[in-house]
């Protein structure tokens, strides 16, 4: 399938980059061909195959209910671009949440 | 003290020994391969830690297979073990041999990158498993190597620390993802290192080097402090010069951890054990899939001269055939982008990493994520999240997740008929360096015989099975990979295979030609 | 009380409508360490002190699923009568938000553990009418809380916010997402659904349900419909931060809509905030710009699988629920508003306690319900946490059945009980503290003499037919007893005295 730039756009917003409009031109028909190939997996008929999401059929792999120790504040923050009152600290938030 | 150099041409195995038998110490086996570094790396030596430099200020003969040498920290340790064993403890078999760590596991105080812009100067608060193990093991932590962004490629073009260089041609990549990895195994900047695989990142660039790669069954080594791509896939293993050294280092590695959901309860198969036990009424499955069109006619030459070792060996060459394995790429394409869309949303300039500022947190992520991915991690979020997006989420990632049913299934027929499965590594030889970048799609290609075990999930190797010349030089003699894939958690069949071929085509040759790094 | 009945109507300008609700609750569990990792739950303390690798979506960090949730969520899953699912599995929930560590909540979609439940709810109609309503369960799936954002500048809310200070110490706390069918005709019925779920997952002792704490928190899904049309366009209302705001979001939420409707307009898809000061739902966000979640089946985790020995296990350890509870006290004469504080208010175990004592299951209810309740409240303490046992209360009523303490004295004495933390008993409480009545005749009788020595005029306005003058006299007995004489005996005792 081919995706038009407004259709790279809409998935670069999903997916929150700020792509610039050479790269919106540059990718669309990057993508497209990849997803043509891609495409391919719909030849195999499957319906009645269930989608497998790993190698092993593991289950009820499962931690008892007991704490362990924590990260230290120190070592948690030291790797953010910007801490204010021990919190991490982002520019206002215009979205609502999820 | 000049360091012995000829201790960096020793297989990791022989070290050992050496170090068992107090011939060497563990610190001048550091040392060596610390002067090796400082040497041919392009890494700016001296000091507690060495960086490596600018891509704009490498050397076109720089291998590059390092990000961070992490010298003070490794003299420390092996200086350590030397103290341990002379007071006469009993140390772990591999105890005192140095490792290069691919810069997509944590390293607890050590800056991890992933290749990425995104994570320049993170330094982890905790320890991948993986790593503890190696430390548990007195393995001597040289540094962390270099990688495809997010471990994104099969070149090594991808790092936003500029490419990696093949030790047998340092105009050529040393494939990728893990091909800082690889290239250190093979240029002799260490003689053991860990890789991580997803479609082939160990498997193809083991090939394209000519050294031994190793993927284990997915689920028996752990992924905590692995930097996830496509969690369903991703596996950490082995790079070595020999495949006695590869399964040590495999050893080690592999187990159960509670912190790894994923992770396989069943005790990881002993693949030392039967290394030795030949392949003398094996019966070796050849791929039909797996070979002809799209495969060099050097490559191909190679994996017959193959068959027939292994004739001679005893084997029974079977051909079994995985009838979906032609659609494995095409459903690779979709489940591993799928997966990283998702778990690279984390970087997002909040917590760690890269920010670029902005008014809004959202124009901030955005900003962030813009700045701190280069091109072919982005293309994969795009098709990702495409793949995964409302209205195609059925027609692609579902029935992508389809076929890596039917592929799972080809594999457990397969291997009704066959003990172990071969095939070609890669479909070429290496290629030159710039020469695949623009062309994403060509450069997936590389992974055609690799991706088809990583849906199933089974144990895969490449070992160097010869040479062959490149399709833009006759005269080149590059090497070639021979892949073994055996049944899951039949680990110990693929290095048993695989050490009957090493020991028929006689010693590994280190990187020779004109464009090759000088080995002493 | 009758069978399931339909709701009222209510009354337009242009007819009666109907309204439907929907409800989705999000119930905070009560484990000791979070859904993925093993992190304290307790998120009162100091910023980003219960974080680790994994609930701060540490690149390489991976979840492993709590035990205990799992069993919490399939045994309230069980007391809301649902099914639980043989296999189930965990999917990712995409979207960016700065509280969401690893930008995907780790949710369940297509397969959640629990579904097909119901809830029988007693409500009374606004014509006084008892009546039972049955609300379906569609699901009940797990998933994980989110950090807690700070919004720091001029109005402390998000909006006008100059920057937003991120605390993970409640990020990946469990969290189960209870989803009803669109049963509810009435605000009354919703209210009752939130009240019921509340008594029913602190019966469980899976949370403690705080809705001003945020440990049980409620979304509501209102449409209203023609009697008997198809289902109208709905709206989201967030922010309900009481059952009383429930009750009121509701029933404005429907109004608002008739008004629209029968305006001529339409309702449009969207999520509305309910802001409490005004007494008002106002738009948020519309639906049209619905987020494109992604899901799919997160590949750090394994599926769930629930064998029938496992399921029929937790079913045995379900203990007596709320609606059975307040059945059972009405059968010993309880009132129901009593059967329903009682069971409402925690105070069961107390009350079962003091009846298996020996005490009257009635007089033990007046106790629970009035002055238990009310020192407990005033006090913000549990009946464990201020060490009060049935036993004790069985003390308290026996010693009141023989004379030893007047009402007002064990009122006193269970206050005591209380500061002691439950250490010591009533009636150790009321020798120390010298609590007990002065019913001693000798005693009383002395100081009823002096009284009446000492107030003439009183005492001969009595005579005179002033009957109500006593209350005075009695009123300086008690005061010089210090309120411990027996009223009855005082009574006795000063009429003799006058008419002697
Ligand atoms: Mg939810
Ligand atoms: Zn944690």
């Amino acid at each position: 399938m081919s995706l038009s730039p407004d259709e790279v756009r809409h998935v670069a917003g999903l997916a929150r980059l700020a792509l610039t409009d050479e790269e919106v031109a540059e990718l669309a028909p990057q993508l497209s061909s990849i997803l043509d190939y891609a495409e391919q997996v719909g030849e195999v008929a499957a319906e009645d195959v269930p989608a497998s999401t790993h190698p092993f059929p593991l289950a009820n792999v499962l931690r008892p209910d007991e704490p362990r120790p924590s990260l230290s504040r120190e070592d948690v923050l030291a790797g953010a671009p910007e801490v204010e009152q021990d919190r991490f600290a982002v520019p206002r938030i215009v979205a609502e949440e999820g | 003290m000049a360091a012995d150099v000829t201790l960096t041409g020793l297989s990791a195995s022989e070290l050992a020994q050496r170090l068992r038998d107090r011939e060497v110490s563990a610190l001048e086996v550091a040392e060596a391969h610390l002067e090796r570094i400082a040497a041919h790396d392009g890494v700016e030596a001296g000091g507690d830690e060495w960086v490596a430099r600018d891509a704009d200020a490498l050397g076109e003969r720089d291998v590059h297979a390092y990000l961070h040498v992490t010298a003070a920290a490794a003299r420390e340790h092996a200086a350590d073990v030397d103290r341990r064993r002379a007071a006469g403890e009993e140390l772990a078999p591999l105890a005192g041999v140095p490792v290069a760590i691919k810069d997509v596991l944590t390293t607890r105080g050590v800056p991890t990158t992933c290749g990425s812009r995104m994570l320049e100067g993170w330094v982890p608060p905790y320890d991948a498993t993986v790593t503890e193990r190696l430390r548990a093991g007195d393995l001597v932590a040289l540094g962390k190597t270099n990688m495809d962004e997010f471990a994104m490629g099969s070149s090594t073009e991808n790092s936003a620390y500029g490419p990696t260089r093949n030790p047998w041609d340092l105009g050529r990549v040393p494939g990728g993802s893990s091909g800082g990895s690889a290239a250190a195994v093979a240029g002799r900047l260490a003689p053991l290192s860990i890789g991580t695989d997803t479609g082939g990142s160990i498997r193809q660039p083991a090939a394209l080097t000519g050294i031994v790669g190793a993927k284990p069954t997915y689920g028996t080594v752990s992924r905590y402090g692995l930097v996830a791509f496509a969690s369903s896939l991703d596996q950490a293993g082995p790079f070595a010069r020999t495949v006695e050294d590869a399964a040590r280092l495999h050893a080690l590695i592999a187990g159960h951890d509670p912190r790894d959901s994923t992770s396989v309860r069943e005790t990881a198969p002993d693949v030392l054990g039967p290394l030795r036990e030949g392949v003398e009424g094996l019966r070796i499955g050849v791929v039909r899939e797996l070979a002809g069109e799209g495969y060099e006619p050097g490559v191909e030459r190679a994996f017959a001269d193959v068959l027939e070792r292994y004739e001679r060996l005893g084997a029974e060459i079977v051909e079994v055939s995985l009838p979906h394995a032609d659609y494995a790429l095409a459903a690779y394409y979709l489940i591993a982008p799928s997966e990283a869309s998702s778990n690279l949303a984390r970087f997002d300039g909040v917590r760690y990493g890269l920010r670029v500022d902005a008014a809004t947190a959202e124009e901030m992520n955005a900003a962030t994520r813009e700045a701190g991915f280069g091109p072919e991690v982005k293309r994969r979020i795009m098709i990702g999240t495409h793949a995964l997006s409302s209205g195609y989420y059925d027609a692609y990632y579902l029935q992508a997740s389809k076929v890596r049913t039917l592929i799972a299934r080809d594999f457990a027929a397969a291997f009704e008929q066959a003990d172990v499965l071969i095939s070609p590594t890669s479909p070429s030889v290496s290629f030159r360096l710039g020469e695949l970048v623009d062309d994403p799609l060509a450069m997936y290609l590389n992974d055609v015989a690799t991706v088809p075990g990583s849906l199933a999930g089974i144990p895969a190797l490449s070992l160097p099975a010869g040479t062959a010349p490149a399709p833009d030089d006759p005269d080149a003699a590059l090497p070639v990979g021979l892949q073994v894939m055996a049944p899951l958690l039949r680990d110990e069949l693929m290095y048993r295979a695989a050490w009957a071929l090493e020991q028929d085509l006689g010693p590994l040759a280190a990187p020779t030609g004109p464009s090759a790094l000088e080995v002493a | 009380m009758s069978a399931t009945s339909t709701a009222a109507l209510l009354e337009g300008e242009t007819g009666a409508w109907e309204l439907v609700v929907g409800l989705e609750v999000h119930v905070e569990l009560q484990t000791a360490t979070k859904m993925w990792c093993g992190c304290s739950t307790d998120f009162g303390g100091p910023a980003n002190t219960n974080v680790c690798p994994v609930c701060t979506g540490q690149p390489g960090a991976l979840p492993v699923a709590n035990e205990q949730a799992v069993a919490d969520a399939a045994l309230l899953g069980l007391a809301l009568g649902c099914d639980i699912a043989e296999v189930c599995r965990f999917h990712r929930k995409n979207y960016f938000y700065p509280d969401l560590a690893k930008n995907y909540q780790i949710s369940q979609y297509d397969v959640p553990l629990c579904h097909d439940g119901r809830l029988d709810l007693d409500v009374t109609t606004d014509e006084g009418e008892q009546v039972t309503r049955r609300v379906g369960i569609e699901r009940l799936h797990m998933e994980e809380d989110t950090g807690k954002s700070l919004h720091v500048g001029e109005s402390g809310r998000l909006h006008g916010a100059e920057k937003s200070l991120i605390d993970y110490n409640r990020c990946g706390i469990p969290l189960l997402e209870i989803v009803s069918d669109p049963d509810i005709r009435d605000p009354e019925t919703a209210q009752a659904y939130l009240r019921e779920l509340q008594a029913i997952v602190r019966t469980l002792g899976v949370s403690d349900a705080r809705m001003e704490e945020g440990s049980i928190r409620c979304d509501a899904n209102v449409s209203v419909r023609r009697p008997g049309e198809e289902l109208g366009t709905r709206c989201e209302i967030k922010n309900l931060n009481s059952v009383r705001s429930l009750g009121r979001a509701v029933r404005y939420e429907a109004r608002r809509q008739i008004d629209v409707l029968e305006a001529g307009g339409e309702i449009v898809m969207e999520t509305r905030h309910w802001d409490e000061g005004r007494g008002v739902t106002e738009t948020l966000r519309r639906k049209e710009s619905v987020t494109d979640y992604r899901y799919f089946p997160d590949p750090d985790l394994v599926e769930i699988h629930s064998s029938r020995a496992w399921v029929e296990q937790l079913r045995a350890r379900l203990p007596e629920l709320p609606a059975a509870s307040r059945a059972r006290l009405q059968q010993a004469g309880l009132s129901a508003e009593q059967a329903a504080t009682i069971v409402a208010g925690g105070l069961l175990a107390l009350h079962d306690e003091a009846v298996a004592a020996g005490a009257e299951p009635v007089a033990v209810a007046n106790w629970c319900t009035g002055e238990v309740t009310g020192q407990l409240s005033s006090a913000a303490l549990t009946p464990a946490e201020a060490g009060l046992t049935g036993a004790h209360v069985a003390e308290l009523v026996a010693l009141i059945d023989d004379g030893t303490l007047s009402t007002k004295l064990a009122k006193d004495v269970l206050a005591g009980v209380i500061e002691e933390r439950g250490a010591v008993p009533p009636a150790e409480v009321a020798e120390q503290r010298g609590l007990q009545q002065v019913s001693d005749e000798g005693e009383l009788q002395g100081i009823v003499d002096e009284v009446v020595a000492a107030n003439p005029e009183t005492v001969e306005a009595i005579r005179g037919g002033n009957d109500k003058a006593i209350g005075a006299l009695v009123g300086q007995v008690m005061k010089a007893t210090r309120g411990q004489a027996d009223p009855k005996k005082t009574n006795e005792l000063l009429r003799a005295a006058i008419e002697a």
